[in-house]
Order: C-alpha cells, then structure tokens, then sequence
C-alpha cells in the first residue's frame, strides 16, 4: 500500500532500534569472543596481540572435560528419558479424550509457565531432603521437570497431525500396540521427535537455575560452571572466563542451529497457546 | 437511502499493467466503466480479475498505466483516499465489533455527526434486510448474513463505486442464487457503479450490463451477457463461456461460411476469425442436438438426468467426446444423430 | 430379559480409557511428584519455621526491610522490563510481518534467549565495561566525557531482561499479529482508515488478549530475574531481588523453611499479577481474529 512520510519515518525509526539492538547483541559476543583470544586487552580497541593460551587453561586447570562430560551426560539423560515418557504420553493425550484430561493437561502446563527459580527452590529442598541434591541423579531429575511437559506439548500437534486411519488400518491388520508404535508412529513421528529432542536440549544446555540450585562440585553442567567462574570475576583472569564463555556459546549455538533445520525460530519460545 | 449521486461519471483504466517480478500478471487493461454500471470481470483461475480489482481499488500499485476517476488521476493515491467501497471473498467483518459497528466503521472514520451515523446504518441494516440483527457479533450470523453486512458496510458511504471481490463463492449453491438476487435487488436500488470480480460465468451472465473476460492478464473479450453468450471471439473465451465442444478440424471455404468435419461427419459453420487449413470448432452442448438423420453418428457414453432433460456424453467414430442435450430420454449404449445449426458452429482459428 | 451389560473394558474404552491412556500415567506421576509436591510440600514448610507459630516465616520476612523490601525492589526491575519488552514488541512485529525473508532476523533474535541470562551477563560485562567498546564508542563519538556506568547497578540488570526477554516477547506478539487476517486490514483501508487508526481501531483489540497473555508470561520472567541480578547488578543494594532472598534464606542460612515461605511469596506475587491480566483478558474479545468463513 502507499505510504506517506510520516508513515516511512516511522518505518525508519523502528528498523534503526532494531539495527541498534541487533548490532550490540552481535558486538557483545564479537567482544567476548576477541577478550578470549587475547594477550592484553587493556585500553586499546583490539587486545595486543592473540593466543590460545586461555582455552588451554580452561581446558587444564580449570577442569573443563569433566564439565563438558557432566553436561553431555546430564542432557543426553534427560533428552532421552523425556522422549521416552514424553512421546507415547503426547500420543495418549492427543489420540484419547478421558475425563480428567483438562486437569492433566494443565498439569503439563504449568511447570513450563512457571519459572525455574519459583519451584526450583521448594524442589531443591526435596530433593535435598531426600539425599539427592549435590547428585547427578539430582540435576537429572529437576531438569527433566520442564523437559518433560515440553516435549509433550511440543509432540501433541506433531501426532495430531498423522491421519488416525492410518493407525486403524494398521490395527486391522493386525498390529499390537507396540509393533504399532515401533513401525508406523516413529517412523512419521520421527520430525516432530527430532524438533522436541533437539529443543529440549538446547533448553537444558541452557537451563541455569534448576541445575545451580541442584547441583554439587562435581555435578555442575557448563552454564553453571560459567556462572561460578564470573561469579568469582577477581580470581580467574578475565579472558579465561570468556574463554569458557565462548566454549558455552558454541556448544549452544551449534545445537540451536541443528534445530533450526528442523524447527521454526518461533517455536522454541511459544508454548500451547489457548 | 438516497440513490447514489455523486458528480461521477466513469472510472477509466488506461494500459494498466501489474507484474510480480518476472510475473506479468496484468498486461495493458484499458476499460471505462460509466456511472450506474454493473461491470463483471470474469476469467479462469489466475487469469488476473482479483489482482485488476486490487490495483482499482488501491491495494495494489500498478506496475504501469494509469487509473482515472473523471479527471482525477487516482492511480498514486492510497486505498484509504479513493472512496470506493469493497466487499471480499472471505467478509473481512471485523469479528471485535457488532453488525452496526462495522457498519458504522466507514463513517466513522469520516468524523460523521452521530445522529447521521446512526440513520445512515439503520437505513443500510434496512436495505439488505438485516433490521433485527444489528447488535450480533459476526461470528454469531451464518455467511450469507455475514455478506449482506458487508455489502451493507461497502455501501453506507455511497461511494462512487463499489468493487466485489468473488462475493459469492464461499457461500453453498442455494445461498448463492439468493444472493445473486440481493445483489440484483441492491444495484437496482441505488445505482452505484459495479465491478464485480467472479470464475463463475453464470453468475455474470445474470448480474452484468457489461463482461470482461480476462485470460492470462490480458484482456481478451468485452461486451454484453448476451454477445459473450453467442458470440465469443475466441476459442479461448468460447471455452471459457461454456463451449464445451472444442474440436480441432480441417476448414474449407462454403458458401458464406466453413464447412468442418466433427467426429467423421461434415457441419457447416461461422468462422469468427480468419481461417485457412487447421481451425477450432466450438459448440455449445445445448446448440447439439438429438436429430433425426442428422449428420453426426456417435454412442452415448454417459446419460445425466437433469429432470427437464438430460445432458449426456457420446462418443464419435474417431473417438470424439461431444457434450449435448437431449430432451428425449436417452441412456448409455444408444446410438444419436446429432446436429447444430450452422450459426452455432463457430469456427476458429487452430 | 434383561440386556447384557456391555463389558467393563469396553465402557471404559468409550469414556477414552484404556492401555493408551496409560501412557499417560509415567508422565503425571512425574509431574505430580516433583512438581505439584515439592511446591506442597514448601507451602507447609513454610508454615513449620525453626522457631515461633506456624506464620513466623512470614512475620519475619515483612518485619525485616531486608527482605520485605525486594518485593518493591524486584517488581521496580520487573514492571519497566516487562512493559518495555511488551510495548516494543509490538511495533517492530508489525513490521516485521511485511518482510519476505524473516528467517534471518528471528534467528538472530533466538540467539539470546539460547544463549541465556549468565552468557549474556558475561558479554554485557565484556562489552560495557568502562574500556569496552561500547564506552569507547560513546567517548570517541564525543556524546559523553567519561564512561557510562551501566553495570553492577539498575541499568546492567535492565539491559540484560530487555537483551533476554524482548526477543521472546518479539516472537510472541509477531506470532499473534501474523494470527490476525490481513484483508481486516484491507477492508479499514477501504474503509478510509490510515494506517493509525486500522492500527488503533482494529489490530489492537483483536491482539489485546494475545498482549494480555504475552505481558503474563514476560513479567514472570522478568520478575523471577536471578544470576543477572547478581552478576551485572548489585545484589546487595539496589538489584536485591527477591530470588536472592530466597537463594541466601535456602543456600546460606540453611533456613529452608523461611526459604520456602519466600517461594511461596514470590509465586503469590506472579499469581496476583497474571489473574489480575489475564482477568482483564476475559473482558476483551477472545473469539478467531479472522472474519468468519474464507
């Protein structure tokens, strides 16, 4: 349509905010990442002169593979174990209409619209109580709090979506339950379980409160471990911090990029809406 | 409600053009719809009708050409300045706001004293017959409902001229011959200029004063329902406008006209175009009739009952489909003899 | 003669009850355990303090400005994010959702939600620091004569919900206007309407339940605001959070019940706010921002 001139200013104006934020979001991470590379960055635009030397720190001193192991196994443990109940769950509330299932949804519903620190606490508190916290098994189990109900209510459209004929043909020749499953669900399931598996895990790489107020010395997946690293910002030369910020950015961003092969932008940030 | 008067006398579109990239979707449309005219723009899927009565109404800039409304060249200036009044395929009814709102939503953007917004939408709620329903929220009237509160909205404004986007197509076959009624009715009534956008050649044929066929973006037939109806001057218009039977034949010269060969047998017919050699028959299945020793010879493949008589399929020595009608009862299996008039075989060229 | 009663099986399977429904079962469990319980199991902590009557944890915490003060602390952060990210949000969707090739720009946006609130306190603490580049920038350019102080204080944790939060709030708001019809539009146009008032007249009421719910969620993000608090704020003074209160109560005091009281606190603040939005919600129209059939 046409457009008058108080119409294309405006039009200026919020592109120039949204430049703005884009380019300092971009120069933030340029920065962090130049500090990491660098000899001496002390009053000069660039550090005087680069080095790998702070990434071989984190990786020696400061016990980074026992980091990274931890997270890898904390998120393959909850990747997995949220696809294996989330999955024939999301099946079950998309293809059966009980009574209670209004209730039961929005039980799925809350620990995602709830945030991490308001139940995270009286969580940690359990779970302290029932020797738990400080345990693998402990982080494990309080990220899989929002995993869970995520992939469900990531999964539910995805089934939604598969003909229920095509399962009731199956049926009539003879599938049981599970050979129903195993050879004709997964197999057309297989793009939405590969959205929700991914997003899941970049959310739990992610996912900062429920581990810190879970999590032991050695329990501590790589967000957490950042943060006690710039936490303690005096102890720790700086530029080893960002090193291991850099490490944390592209272990994310290689998996977000992953998912977005499969997945909208959007859908990592909305949830059923009613 | 007053019957339209505004100083306007004919809206012009003059080589207007429309490209989408590489796309040419509107090429050189010249047209001049006078005051009080119901124009039909009608077409195959994707022919350009819709994109011709977005760039009318300003939705769309033209890529080139002009548009004038008298002497006012409009073709640069936005929607919200041109005054027409639009109703579209889907309502486009604001769902937040009751029947008199949307009515109401024209004039209020016109700053109308109150008392006169309310008269005027009365007396719109009035003309399309929807008195009582004036308080419902769309969502809560069915879609012919929904569309006469559209019309009512495009209207209320008087405006010089009122563009129609497929009104009608959303809306079961029943409703739709109710409506075409209404649209009748209306336009009867108050006299705006029309330009009616449709696939449905009927449905032109029985609200226009004037059609354009449109194929391909370009403009390839204007005139009234009844030219279009007998004399389309081109296979592809006739093929639009219903000639179902399109047969490619061998021309001779005959007398005043051609004679052709349809299915093995030899008709007479009306060249419309220049023709030498390869030509394109076209005929109406209701110009073919069962005749006795006429000169067709086929096998009917399929008989339909329409209840007055029946539309049936038959299949010529070479294997040729024709479409026709038969009065007397016939089934599959039967052997026709079929024939038209010589003025209802149009010829054209391959 | 009496009919057969049909199965019990088969009555259940029509009330939708049968082995697939009990899929569901591993996933409630779940749920309930270590969701719905430890959030009833805090609440009656919360009630059985290491000393005093059963409301002591809440005496407490409004007796002592330390603590009943992050409540005005945390909602003085909370509400400018929130409105800031929601009012944002909607001018620049409007605009996006005329662009073609969106892909680029709402990737870039998802990076910092990905990224998280610690990465993002790093990069704020890299990139705004007195000989950052932001603040050489700005000394270069001549706007300011020394420095800007933008972190350890108010400003640090602002920047950091508004990096984190107005993407997601973005998202959201372009998701419901790209919900709205366009020939809603078209018609208003039609109709005369400039782009002001089709903004004012027709888009906002058909998004106002979507903004009502996308302001719900940005505030209890917003307000649950923790490490950046601490890391680019002042967590002693003016950021004191209230999920620092809670943190110290639990983490340094060992005090779990007062811990849990504070939890309680903070999920009833959430709640007033989200009844009280999305109870305006419900005044407004919630119906299909299309129109009708088509």
């Amino acid at each position: 349509m046409h457009r008058g001139l108080s119409e294309r200013l405006w039009a200026i104006a919020i592109w120039a905010v949204v430049l703005f934020f884009v380019v300092n979001l971009l120069a933030m991470i340029a920065a962090v990442t130049v500090d990491s590379f660098g000899t001496r960055w002390f009053n000069t635009w660039l550090p005087a002169g680069f080095t790998g030397q702070w990434y071989a720190m984190v990786w020696n001193e400061f016990g980074l593979p026992a980091i990274l192991w931890v997270t890898v196994e904390v998120v393959g443990a909850v990747v997995l174990i949220s696809g294996l109940i989330g999955v024939p769950a999301a099946y079950a509330m998309a293809r059966r209409n009980f009574p209670g299932k209004q209730a039961v949804m929005l039980l799925f519903l809350l620990p995602l619209l709830v945030p991490p620190i308001t139940y995270g606490i009286p969580l940690a508190t359990v779970l302290y109580r029932a020797h738990l916290a400080g345990t693998m098994n402990g982080v494990i189990l309080a990220n899989l709090v929002p995993a869970l109900p995520f992939v469900i209510l990531v999964m539910i459209p995805f089934v939604e979506q598969i003909d229920p004929r095509v399962e009731a043909a199956a049926r009539v020749f003879g599938a049981g339950t599970f050979r129903l499953f195993v050879q004709v669900l997964v197999p057309l399931l297989t793009p939405g379980i590969l959205a929700a598996l991914l997003l899941v895990l970049v959310r739990t790489i992610a996912m900062f409160e429920l581990t810190f107020l879970t999590a032991g010395t050695d329990s501590q997946t790589l967000v957490v471990a950042l943060y006690y690293a710039v936490f303690a910002a005096g102890v720790r030369p700086n530029q080893s911090i960002d090193a291991m910020a850099v490490v944390y950015m592209v272990t994310t961003l290689i998996w977000l990029l992953i998912a977005l092969r499969f997945v909208n932008p959007t859908q990592i940030v909305t949830r059923a809406k009613q | 409600m007053a019957i339209v008067s505004r100083d306007f006398r004919e809206l012009r579109l003059d080589g207007v053009c429309r490209s989408f990239g590489q796309m040419h979707a509107l090429t050189d449309i010249t047209l001049a719809v006078g005051r009080g005219e119901f124009v039909a723009l009608v077409g195959p899927s994707g022919c350009g009708k819709s994109t011709a009565l977005n760039c009318i109404a300003g939705l769309l800039q033209v890529s080139a050409g002009r548009i004038w409304l008298d002497e006012r060249r409009i073709d640069d200036t936005g929607p919200e300045d041109r005054g027409f009044g639009m109703v579209f395929q889907n309502y486009a009814l604001f769902p937040h706001m009751s029947v008199r709102r949307n009515i109401a939503f024209g004039l209020a953007t016109q700053h109308r004293p109150k008392a006169e917004i309310t008269r005027r939408v009365e007396e719109a709620l009035a003309l399309v017959r929807l008195g009582a329903h004036g308080d419902k929220l769309p969502g809560q009237l069915s879609g012919g409902q929904q569309q006469r509160v559209a019309i009512a909205r495009a209207v209320v404004v008087e405006p010089p001229l009122v563009l129609m986007d497929e009104p009608l197509s959303n809306l079961d076959a029943k409703l739709r011959l109710e409506m075409r009624a209404e649209i009748r009715r209306i336009h009867a009534m108050l006299g705006c200029s029309t330009v009616y956008v449709t696939h449905d050649q009927e449905e032109a044929l029985s609200l226009a004063d004037r059609i354009v066929v449109l194929i391909d973006g370009r403009m390839r037939q204007v005139g009234t329902p009844e030219e279009l109806y007998t004399a389309p001057s081109s296979r592809d218009v006739a093929e639009f406008m219903g000639y179902r039977n399109l047969v490619t034949s061998r021309a001779e010269p005959d007398g005043n006209g051609v004679a052709v060969t349809v299915a093995g047998a030899r008709l007479k017919g009306t060249p419309f175009e220049a023709v030498g050699g390869e030509a394109v028959v076209a005929i109406r299945p209701d110009d073919l009739r069962p005749t006795p020793g006429g000169p067709i010879l086929a096998k009917v493949e399929i008989a339909e009952y329409h209840g007055r008589d029946f539309y049936a399929v038959a299949r010529g020595p070479d294997g040729t489909d024709l479409y026709f009608r038969s009065d007397e009862r016939i089934k599959a299996g039967d052997e026709v003899r079929l024939d038209a008039a010589p003025s209802r075989v149009l010829v054209y060229a391959a | 003669m009496r009919q057969a009663r049909p199965p019990l099986r088969w009555r259940l399977r029509e009330m939708g009850l049968d082995g697939v429904t009990l899929l569901v079962v591993p996933g409630v469990l779940f749920v309930l355990a270590l969701f719905i319980y430890p959030f009833v199991y805090g609440l009656v902590l919360s009630f059985h303090p290491k000393q005093g009557g059963a409301w002591a944890n809440y005496v407490t915490f409004f007796s002592n400005p330390y603590l009943y003060n992050t409540i005005s602390t945390t909602l003085g952060i909370a509400i400018p994010a929130t409105l800031i990210n929601v009012v944002a949000s909607v001018p620049v969707a409007m605009r996006v959702r005329l662009m073609k090739r969106q892909r680029l720009l709402t990737t870039i946006l998802v990076i910092p939600i990905t990224l998280g609130t610690v990465m993002v306190a790093e990069g704020l603490l890299t990139f705004l620091g007195p000989r950052g580049w932001f603040n050489r920038l700005l000394l270069l350019s001549g706007l300011v004569s020394s420095p800007v102080g933008l972190l350890h204080n108010y400003w640090g944790v602002m920047l950091s919900l508004v990096i984190t939060g107005f993407p997601f709030t973005f998202l959201l708001t372009l998701s419901y206007v790209t919900g709205i019809d366009p020939s809603l539009e078209h018609a208003g146009a039609m109709l005369g309407a400039r782009a002001r008032q089709r903004f004012f007249r027709i888009i906002l009421p058909l998004l106002a339940p979507g903004l009502a719910i996308t302001l719900a969620l940005a505030f209890v993000q917003a307000f649950t605001v923790f490490p950046s608090a601490i890391l680019v704020g002042q967590p002693q003074g003016t950021t004191r959070v209230i999920s620092i209160a809670a943190y110290q109560a639990a983490f340094e005091q060992y005090d779990y019940s007062l811990a849990s009281a504070i939890a309680m606190l903070m999920a009833l603040v959430q709640v007033v706010i989200i009844v009280l939005l999305l109870g305006g919600r419900s005044l407004l129209f919630r119906g299909p921002a299309s129109s009708g059939k088509g």
